[in-house]
């Protein structure tokens, strides 16, 4: 791995030296560029985007609309209007499920969704098709988490409409073949949506590429502001939707008796918008660029076979999923035997290391692994060697700290 | 800095001396903690007012595990009134209120003391406790 070190980027680790933040999947720190960006407009560019008619709001407005520009090139979107801005991928999501959803799911129609989905791909499914009358089904992985294009073909039916999977499952880490599985899909009929939420900040992610229908991501786990969040759509679909809020600035027209709505992408983006928190995803967007996907990658994969190395031989630790750390993108998802996750969580926070206990919004996968809970370390580029050395030192002591003699 | 993987701890979760089933109780009841998926099911046998034996299954994290065995420690022999007292005070240590002599009166329970710092685990510590209250009060 190169020496160049990341971290003095990163002001969290100027007030907490000693901090081994291993739970980027949760979300992400942020470097002084995002921070700067975000203070920048709020002290030289704020007031309210798309309304006002004088010089600052037009500055506001060209501040939030360039950092749509970016995620369109960001994501290879054909144009800026299938980029909506929402909170997070959650919300995303959500908007294609009360917005695309209520409007095209019938009594009958079948909703597909892999079993290892993030919560947040899962409930506004699971809560469509009980309002509708549609099924729910699920797509089964193996033990090491993968779906084989094979099983989507006989999962898929006359009657299956949408097809829900991560890029990159937040579990498992293990990358779906989605351009693949778009493929299929669309010779179904089908249209598919893509949860980029553990992807897109860490590898090259190409909507048009790919041929997904719909993608979602958060921009806190990329570097950027919390209440960040990103809906790519084809435009056709976004277009034929209806707006999923409704309020200011997504009108076009109002009456007492109805109203017209704006154009793409702001129908979809009522009430007042959060332009510092787009300046800061901009400002992630090229921080992320300068460094590049290349050096992002290798970094992250040299660090996650690092801590797959060292958990190897720990006879009472176990990965879920892949043998293979190329498999995992940073997420490296494991149990200790005898020991209980929150326990562990606990433990190494003591030595200052922070990771992820529980069921990682993922309780449908938990139950079909048949696991109560599990721990996660997950990685970003800006870690280093270092924090890996210190996570496998503490957590060889797990079980002899929690009274276990071997 | 949390401090509550002290020796009481641990030794009570690898070691509990309650953890078993009690045929001759005359209440038992489930308590879950969803966010750490803890089950224990608390059996009492109390009489007169009096709680003549206790003990406890189930399973879970550390903390809600030794919680429980060392609330059984403190309340077996001891009527329901000084049982509820006990639960009030050792609430009043979780929400990091009590002074050094109600820590005192709380024994080894006292050693979660500083579990207060640590919101997510609190209702490991109390899951004991709460369904204790649940039983007798």
């Amino acid at each position: 791995m190169s020496e160049h070190s990341y971290k003095a980027d990163f002001p969290v680790f100027e007030k907490y030296p000693g901090l081994v933040y291993l739970d980027n999947s949760a979300t992400s720190q942020k470097p002084r560029q995002v921070i700067d960006a975000v203070v920048q407009y709020y002290r030289e560019e704020n007031a309210n985007p798309l309304r006002g008619l004088y010089e600052l709001a037009v500055k506001a407005t060209d501040t939030y609309e360039n950092a749509r520009i970016a995620v369109r090139d960001f994501i290879g979107a054909a144009s800026e209007h299938e980029i909506v801005f929402t909170r997070n991928a959650s919300e995303s999501l959500n908007l294609i499920a009360y917005s695309w959803g209520r409007a095209n799911i019938r009594e009958g129609d079948e909703i597909l969704v892999t079993i290892s989905e993030h919560h947040s791909n899962f409930l506004p499914w699971q809560v469509l098709a009980k309002e509708k009358g549609a099924r729910l089904k699920f797509l089964k992985c193996t033990g090491t988490g993968e779906y084989t294009p094979d099983a989507l073909k006989k999962a898929l039916t006359p009657r299956t409409r949408l097809f829900c999977a991560a890029q990159i499952s937040n579990v498992f880490g293990r990358l779906n073949p989605i351009k693949t599985f778009a493929e299929i899909c669309h010779d179904n009929g089908t249209l598919i949506v893509c949860d980029g939420a553990q992807s897109v900040p860490h590898i090259p992610v190409n909507v048009r590429e790919l041929g997904v229908d719909f993608l979602a991501f958060s921009g806190h786990k990329m570097l950027a502001p919390m209440g960040t969040g990103v809906l790519y759509g084809r435009e056709e679909l976004l277009e034929n939707m209806p707006p999923f809020l409704y309020g200011g600035e997504m009108i076009e027209y109002v009456t007492l008796c109805g109203a017209t709505f704006a154009e793409l992408p702001h129908k979809f983006e009522a009430g007042t918008v959060n332009a510092g928190g787009a300046a800061g995803l901009h400002a992630a967007i090229d921080y992320i660029s300068a460094i590049g996907f290349e050096e992002i990658e290798k970094r992250e994969n040299a660090l996650t076979a690092k801590l797959m190395n060292g958990m190897k031989d720990m006879p009472h630790v176990h990965v879920i999923g892949s043998d293979d750390p190329a498999e995992h993108h940073g997420i490296v998802t494991f149990t200790v035997d005898d020991v209980h996750p929150h326990d562990i969580a606990a433990i190494l926070d003591e030595s200052g290391i922070a990771v992820r206990a529980g069921h990682h919004c993922a309780q449908p996968l938990h139950k079909f692994l048949n696991l109560q809970s599990t721990v996660r370390a997950s990685a970003a580029f800006y870690n280093d060697e270092n924090d890996i050395d210190k996570f496998i030192e503490c957590l060889e002591t797990i079980r002899k700290r929690m009274g276990y003699n071997e | 800095m949390n401090n509550f993987y002290n020796e009481i701890l641990t030794d009570h979760n690898m070691h509990p001396v309650h953890k078993h089933g009690l045929p001759c109780c005359s209440c038992s009841r489930d308590g879950v903690n969803p966010s750490c998926g803890d089950e224990i099911t608390l059996n009492l046998l109390i009489e007169n007012g009096v709680i003549e034996k206790g003990s406890f299954t189930g399973s879970g994290c550390a903390v809600s595990q030794a919680s429980a065995d060392i609330m059984l420690d403190l309340v077996i022999g001891k009527s329901t009134d000084e049982a509820l007292k006990l639960h009030g005070l050792f609430m009043k240590m979780i929400r990091g209120e009590a002074d050094e002599a109600e820590l005192g009166e709380l024994e080894e329970a006292g050693a979660l003391a500083d579990i207060a710092h640590m919101p997510a685990r609190v209702k490991c510590a109390v899951l004991g406790w709460r369904t204790l209250n649940e039983m007798i009060s």
